[in-house]
């Protein structure tokens, strides 16, 4: 429980400092103030300058937002087609189509999703967008497989052979009764795939394949300190701990999660 | 057993075909024609027809796709635009670094995890598996890359052990080399370790609720020999699939941790290849790595099977 609590507020904060710089940042991060470059934390600037005398707590909070709506977005993408595809599956189970969703699934999940998130955005260009698609792709299968071994399992149940039994289309039983019963796994995956999507989009800013200059991303912060790092070493610390303090607070958020939503692991650890 | 390797041969057969297709595609819809790229915009259409033809970019879509995957399959890999050598050539210079790093990232995970996860579940709900899990949180939530940085900060630049990159080649002496691959390896060990560690211990507490433990500790053992005894040895099974996954993850992983240690592998050839357009190179490299990937993926199937027979039924 403690953990989930650490998680919610790590979260929180993330989301709020996001949220604040549409309308507030400590400085303007698009203008440079060279003589006050690679400052180390200070009370002026509580986490320092880049080398263009940028305040990093204002880039973070910018970052931030980058980092946040791709993962979001491309957690979006994987639940929107991922989700329905499961349900379909689920419900034609045994059927042609369901061994072609899943092994179309498989396919996506045998590819190394780095390697084709940078075939993506090396083709297409670099930026947010394209590193949304390359991310939510490989949410796809994800969502898919879960909703579908999910949705198997609810298919046996009684109420299930009642709504049967009472005429409801396949398509209202999967809409109507499987998927509010699935929603709480949803949650809980999804949260985690918003976690692996933070480090993604970290991992393409840095390699100069995420959102590009002017847009604010941790990544690119990173790419950009790597030279800095012997001596102002507060460039690449900053905006790596933030990375891992918010990946590490949405994963013990998911963890703590499934623990209340799902009653039958919270009596097995106990 | 043969009906499932059977099976799991065709969809090898399968996954590959449609690698091969989707890579291709997405090179194909790339913008920019790479033969007028090369040649810059002063070129006459003479010179550029010219060159697309040298490069085999003036027949078929479907010739050239079939023309690249016969290549592939005797290993002829194509001709690099910007290198002007041999794609297998480019590519076999740098696997000599890019699979002894993976391979090298593969054992220490599996050295730091292995111990790891063992004590976590004999120590289960105590201070020790409260550590190792805590750990291991961290661990998962640490970007790799970041964290090379963070070890050329500390190892390179204030210690002094180590060089801050570079690759002195194996010719200089294994030694050498084995010592400028440490930090990178160590890099892309870690948060594969934290998440090998997790499986290891959670799969050992499975087996510590079975039957068949139970009648150890029954005839006598104590916990601990139990768990040496019994339960690791059956909670491998599920921990090679995970080390199985994590090679190809390494493999690919090493893309970005050769960028922080400017070493000379398949991920500078493919951003070199990205920046200069040099597509036929990033459509080879990408393809071999998912082939890999994909052989790998397949070998764990059959392994698993092997050891556990209850799997050949499933498909």
């Amino acid at each position: 429980m403690k953990g989930l609590w650490i998680g919610i507020v790590l979260t929180v904060v993330f989301l709020a400092l996001a949220l604040v710089s549409f309308v507030w940042t400590p400085f303007n991060i698009e203008a440079f103030d060279i003589p006050n470059k690679l400052k180390s934390p200070n009370v002026t600037n509580w986490l320092g300058t880049d080398q263009y005398g940028r305040d990093i707590l204002s880039m973070i909070m910018m970052g931030a937002r980058t980092s946040i709506a791709v993962a979001l977005l491309a957690v979006g993408i994987g639940m929107a087609i991922g989700v329905p595809l499961g349900l379909w599956a689920a419900a034609r189970r045994g059927s042609l189509l369901d061994e072609l969703i899943m092994r179309g699934n498989d396919l996506i999940f045998a590819f190394p999703s780095l390697v084709i998130a940078i075939l993506i955005t090396a083709v297409f260009g670099a930026g947010a967008i394209n590193a949304i698609i390359a991310i939510g792709i490989f949410n796809i299968p994800v969502f898919a497989r879960l909703t579908r071994g999910a949705a198997l399992s609810l298919w046996e149940r009684d109420f299930i052979l009642a709504a049967r039994v009472s005429g409801k289309s396949a398509f209202r039983i999967s809409w109507e009764h499987i998927f509010p019963n699935i929603l709480n796994l949803m949650i809980v995956q999804g949260t985690i795939q918003f976690s692996l999507g933070i480090l993604a989009e970290a991992a393409l800013s840095y390699i100069g394949l995420g959102a590009q200059p002017p847009t604010a991303s941790w990544g690119r912060m990173l790419a950009d300190a790597q030279t800095l790092v012997s001596f102002a070493p507060h460039t690449a610390l900053m905006p790596g701990g933030a990375i891992v303090l918010m990946v590490m607070g949405l994963n013990l958020m998911g963890d703590g999660l499934r623990d209340v939503l799902d009653p039958r692991i919270r009596v097995d650890r106990t | 057993m043969i009906r499932y390797v059977f099976g799991r041969l065709l969809s090898l057969v399968i996954s590959l075909i449609v690698a091969s297709v989707v890579i291709f595609v997405v090179i194909e819809i790339a913008p920019g024609d790479p033969a007028s790229f090369m040649l810059g915009l002063n070129a006459q259409p003479e010179t550029v027809a010219a060159l697309r033809a040298e490069l085999g970019l003036d027949v078929s879509k479907v010739e050239r796709y079939f023309t690249w995957v016969t290549g592939m399959l005797s290993g002829d890999f194509g001709t690099s635009y910007t290198y002007r050598s041999p794609i297998s050539e480019l590519i076999a210079d740098r696997v000599v670094v890019s699979l002894p790093l993976a391979i090298y990232a593969l054992i220490l995970s599996t050295v730091i995890a292995f111990p790891a996860g063992i004590y976590a579940a004999s120590r289960r709900g105590g201070v020790g598996d409260m550590s190792v899990m805590g750990a291991t949180q961290l661990g998962v939530a640490i970007p790799n890359f970041w964290f090379a940085m963070i070890m050329v900060l500390i190892f390179a630049i204030n210690l002094r052990w180590f060089s801050a990159g570079g690759f002195p080649g194996w010719d200089k002496g294994f030694f050498g080399g084995i010592k400028a691959l440490t930090l990178p390896a160590i890099s892309l060990a870690l948060p594969q370790a934290a998440i090998l560690a997790r499986v290891m211990r959670s799969s050992l507490l499975d087996m510590l609720g079975e039957d068949f433990i139970r009648s150890a500790r029954a005839k006598g053992l104590s916990q601990r020999q139990a768990l040496w005894k019994h339960a690791v040895r059956n909670a491998l099974i599920p921990v090679l699939t995970i080390i199985g996954l994590q090679f190809s993850f390494l493999l690919a992983g090493g893309i970005i941790i050769e960028q922080v240690f400017f070493l000379p592998g398949l991920g500078r050839l493919i951003f070199q290849a990205i920046s200069a357009r040099d597509l036929i190179v990033v459509e080879s490299v990408v393809m071999l790595l998912v082939f890999v990937v994909i052989v790998v993926n397949f070998a764990v199937d059959i392994a698993y099977a092997a050891v556990d027979p209850r799997l050949r039924t499933k498909t």
